[in-house]
């Protein structure tokens, strides 16, 4: 973690990387809505952050003042890397969009969940009989590390690098972006050698889709074929990682809940949904790009919001009993996978990965608890990176 | 009659997003285009007994797309 100097005041010099904040941001978050629901901050060069759900929605509508041309908050300005639809703006969003979405619809996840439950058992047979496990490291992060290389035709024994780069452009690149600036280059060099192999040899893969799919009857400019796989291969990774380690946290602190979960598996869905309201991994970014006001503050051209999808989903006004995690909560029109034009094109698969993890988990190993001690990521996507249980 | 009102459900396509929350939980009422866009099946109109379902369809669209109609015959 990062050294940091104390934050003195929350409203108006908040850090999201300070350690309160990255073990248990709950009650900042609770503090602001109640003081002051759009919190500033000089640091990381200006950066709003609204608490509330009704603020956070209206800057992820709002596509005219607040652009998605830079969606992480970093300490030293942009060289941007560009990861479309992610870092685009209408018009350009829609089309780089489109492309995307035929592959994670709900029937395409479903023909993964198969290569899912597989991957879970297998990883689960290399620990069970030792009666303990840390469930972030040997579990989560693998799961989704190895489907999406699975979807994209990559070496699922790469996964370590993948990681490596992921933490260099989402957690070290915050603070220095020359790092961030340097993993965006070893990943265009990787996968240039795949998107040579494929074109001559094309596969049944997401690599091999995207050369050969048609926008407007043309072929993805070479640059957005590599900048879509640098977004599939990041915002594929540590997000679900982190919502199957939140899960299996809240199971292993909540016995109540994960034996109502064995014992009625058929709530597991709507459970599902609101581990990921209450746990939401992924806060984005966007730029004000023209000046503007929402409730009553001032957004000024030039500074960063960081669009907390997770705040938004504790916000009382929105989800009663906010802070409250209740597994059969019916109403749930959470957030997580955010709000408006760029909501995640990974969510379905992300949905699926958890609720196989989940399943397969209690259904092996339906005893378990916390065996020491729990470390959360800091950054744009939280969830816990080690997380030690016994059964 | 007893009860002549019927049930209509609709997706505002302009403000689906695809979050898939519909078509997971009341299948029977909606389904999905290519791009994982939801509509409502044929005319949308709710068959008795799965009113619960088109209001929790309702009720759980992040983007407010959903809407449940009543009409009294």
């Amino acid at each position: 973690m990062s050294q940091r100097p104390p934050v003195k005041d929350w409203a108006t010099d908040f850090d999201h990387l300070d350690p309160a904040w990255v073990n248990d941001p709950f009650p900042i978050w609770h503090e602001m809505r109640t003081k002051c629901p759009i919190a500033h901050t000089d640091r990381f060069m200006g950066v709003y952050f609204p608490s509330r759900y009704a603020d956070v929605r209206a800057v992820a509508y709002d596509t005219e003042h607040f652009s998605s041309r830079r969606v992480i908050v970093r300490e030293t300005p942009p060289p941007r890397i560009p990861a479309p639809p992610i870092t685009s703006d209408p018009p350009e969003h829609r089309p780089a969009r489109m492309v995307l979405l035929p592959p994670f619809t709900p029937d395409a996840m479903k023909k993964l969940e198969p290569r899912a439950r597989a991957l879970a058992n297998e990883l689960i047979d290399k620990f069970i009989a030792r009666g303990s496990a840390d469930a972030a490291v040997e579990y989560a992060q693998e799961i989704p590390v190895r489907l999406i290389a699975h979807m994209l035709g990559l070496p699922e024994s790469d996964g370590d690098l993948y990681r490596q780069w992921i933490k260099m452009i989402l957690e070290d690149g915050i603070t220095d972006v020359n790092i961030a600036v340097e993993a965006a280059g070893e990943m265009t060099h990787y996968f240039m050698g795949y998107v040579h192999d494929r074109a001559e040899k094309p596969g049944d893969d997401l690599i091999s889709y995207l050369l050969n799919v048609r926008s407007n009857g043309q072929p993805l400019a070479p640059e957005n074929v590599i900048g879509s796989l640098r977004l599939l291969l990041i915002a594929g990774i540590d997000t679900t990682w982190s919502g199957i380690g939140s899960c299996i946290w809240h199971l292993a602190t909540h016995p109540d809940d994960r034996r109502r979960l064995v014992r009625e598996p058929q709530l597991l869905p709507t459970a599902i949904e609101e581990f990921l309201r209450a746990y939401a991994p992924v806060t984005m970014a966007r730029e004000v790009v023209k000046e503007t006001q929402i409730n009553g503050c001032t957004f000024k051209a030039g500074e960063m919001v960081l669009l907390s999808f997770p705040a938004a989903n504790r916000d009382p006004e929105m989800f009663p009993d906010a802070d409250k995690v209740i597994i059969d909560r019916k109403e749930n029109r959470h957030a997580a996978f955010g709000l408006g034009i760029h909501r995640c094109v990974g969510s379905n698969l992300a949905r699926m990965e958890m609720t196989v993890a989940v399943e397969e988990l209690l259904k092996r190993i339906p005893e378990f608890s916390l065996a020491g001690k729990v470390t959360w990521s800091e950054g744009t996507v939280r969830g816990p990176r080690q997380l030690p249980i016994r059964f | 009659m007893a009860n002549s009102s019927t049930l209509k459900v609709r997706v505002d396509r302009d403000k689906c997003q695809g979050h898939n929350r519909c078509k997971a939980l009341a299948p029977e009422l909606f389904e999905l285009d290519e791009y994982g866009n939801a509509r409502e099946k044929g005319d949308g109109v709710v068959p008795a007994g799965l009113e619960e379902k088109a209001y929790l369809a309702k009720s759980n669209c992040p983007e407010f797309a959903v809407e449940v109609i009543e009409t009294k015959g």
